[in-house]
């Protein structure tokens, strides 16, 4: 029994990368976390504005942050797994003290390493994600109860933020996997939020 | 005069550039390269040049969790187009390798690194001196660049020179301030 008990609904992955993407009529920046994240993104349909981060498990919402506060009129969602997050709690204070209004953060919450065996998160158990968001002073912290919901929690965090969503979600692993070269994917991202210009 | 001076001239205020203290001619060569962003975690040395990056509205500076974040908000900001510092001490180095060789460095990030350096000359702490040694060794593994920097009279150009390599080549660069620099942290023996 977790310490904070939820209700939300089991969701899958794949089936919610759908949706927030379908969502994205401006141009927004998504950065996919290490393994499933990035794989269910990428099978989502390629976008220039989505960076893949292929190593560097943790890192994915701070690489979201920088992305935000070098383009304050694009909007930045960081799609996250609850593994990953958990090796990387700090960065929530960080950002609750800065507050990105441009920055989104999404964490698939399984309640485990899905991808390397399956073993247990301590969020599967007594850890309460959205809590720690909140305690970390993210106010606009909430768990998505079901896809409805989660769509419109997200909608309404592309208005403005920073806003941290929870979902929990099944134990399906990706639907694909990403190309694996890191400078095409920095570059095809630097272009696709005009850093970089087409030759 | 020595050419490298009249560089520095041109980007400092005051008379005679070789008089100011290490921390201003850091943040004037940072600024002079147009690095905006300087995450850091903190470090007693560094001390004068986090106040002094908090004190000029040039620059965006904030405290992160540990290193690893620095440097992943580093990235984010050099993709979107913004260039980025990021400050810690020896021990905060420790803990970035994997930052380094899964992220920065295959995808070719000109994350600048500035290290206090600790763990030697006069160190007091085994472990700051353990956790030094492993910090080269780890920066020549990555082949990546880096600059020790024991004098005062070189500070500006290497770190000015530095910084434009980064960029031009997409490669991260280490600057670790020596305490022959930089005074390091004293203690009574």
């Amino acid at each position: 029994m977790a310490a904070t008990a939820h209700n939300a609904k089991v969701m899958n992955r794949f089936e919610l990368t759908k949706r927030l993407v379908a969502q994205l009529k401006r141009e927004e920046a998504v950065i996919g976390g290490i393994g499933n994240s990035n794989f269910d993104l990428w099978m989502s349909g390629r976008r220039p504005q989505n960076f893949y981060m292929l190593g560097s498990m943790g890192l994915t919402i701070p690489i979201a942050f920088g992305v935000a506060l070098a383009q304050p009129e694009r909007h930045v969602v960081a799609l996250e797994g609850d593994g990953s997050l958990l090796m990387m709690l700090g960065c929530l204070s960080t950002i609750a003290v800065q507050t990105p209004k441009n920055l989104t953060m999404v964490v698939w919450d399984n309640g485990m390493y899905q991808i390397t065996g399956g073993q247990p998160t301590a969020s599967g158990a007594t850890t309460d994600l959205v809590a720690v968001a909140r305690g970390c002073g993210l106010a606009n912290s909430a768990w998505a109860a079901d896809e409805e919901e989660f769509d419109r929690l997200f909608v309404e965090a592309l208005k403005g933020g920073p806003t941290f969503i929870a979902a929990r979600i099944d134990d399906k692993p990706g639907t694909g996997t990403t190309d694996r070269d890191p400078v095409q994917i920095r570059e095809r991202f630097m272009r696709g939020i005009g850093v970089r210009k087409e030759a | 005069m020595l050419p490298v001076f009249h560089a520095f001239k041109k980007t400092f205020s005051m008379t005679d550039p070789t008089q100011a203290p290490w921390h201003e001619i850091v943040l004037q060569m940072l600024k002079a390269n147009q690095v905006k962003l300087v995450p850091y975690v903190p470090d007693r040395v560094f001390t004068p040049l986090i106040k002094a990056l908090h004190a000029d509205n040039f620059f965006t500076t904030f405290p992160c969790t540990r290193e690893e974040e620095a440097i992943g908000i580093v990235t984010g900001a050099w993709m979107g187009g913004l260039r980025a510092a990021v400050l810690m001490q020896t021990s905060g180095f420790g803990t970035i390798p994997n930052a380094l060789a899964s992220l920065v460095v295959p995808s070719q990030i000109p994350a600048l690194i500035f290290v206090s350096e600790r763990g030697t000359l006069g160190e007091f702490n085994l472990g700051q001196a353990m956790v030094c040694r492993t910090m080269r060794p780890v920066l020549d593994s990555l082949a990546m660049e880096q600059h020790t920097i024991t004098r005062h009279d070189e500070l500006g150009f290497i770190v000015d020179r530095a910084i434009k390599q980064a960029v031009a080549t997409q490669a991260p660069v280490t600057f670790i301030l020596s305490p022959l620099l930089t005074g390091g942290k004293v203690f009574a023996a």
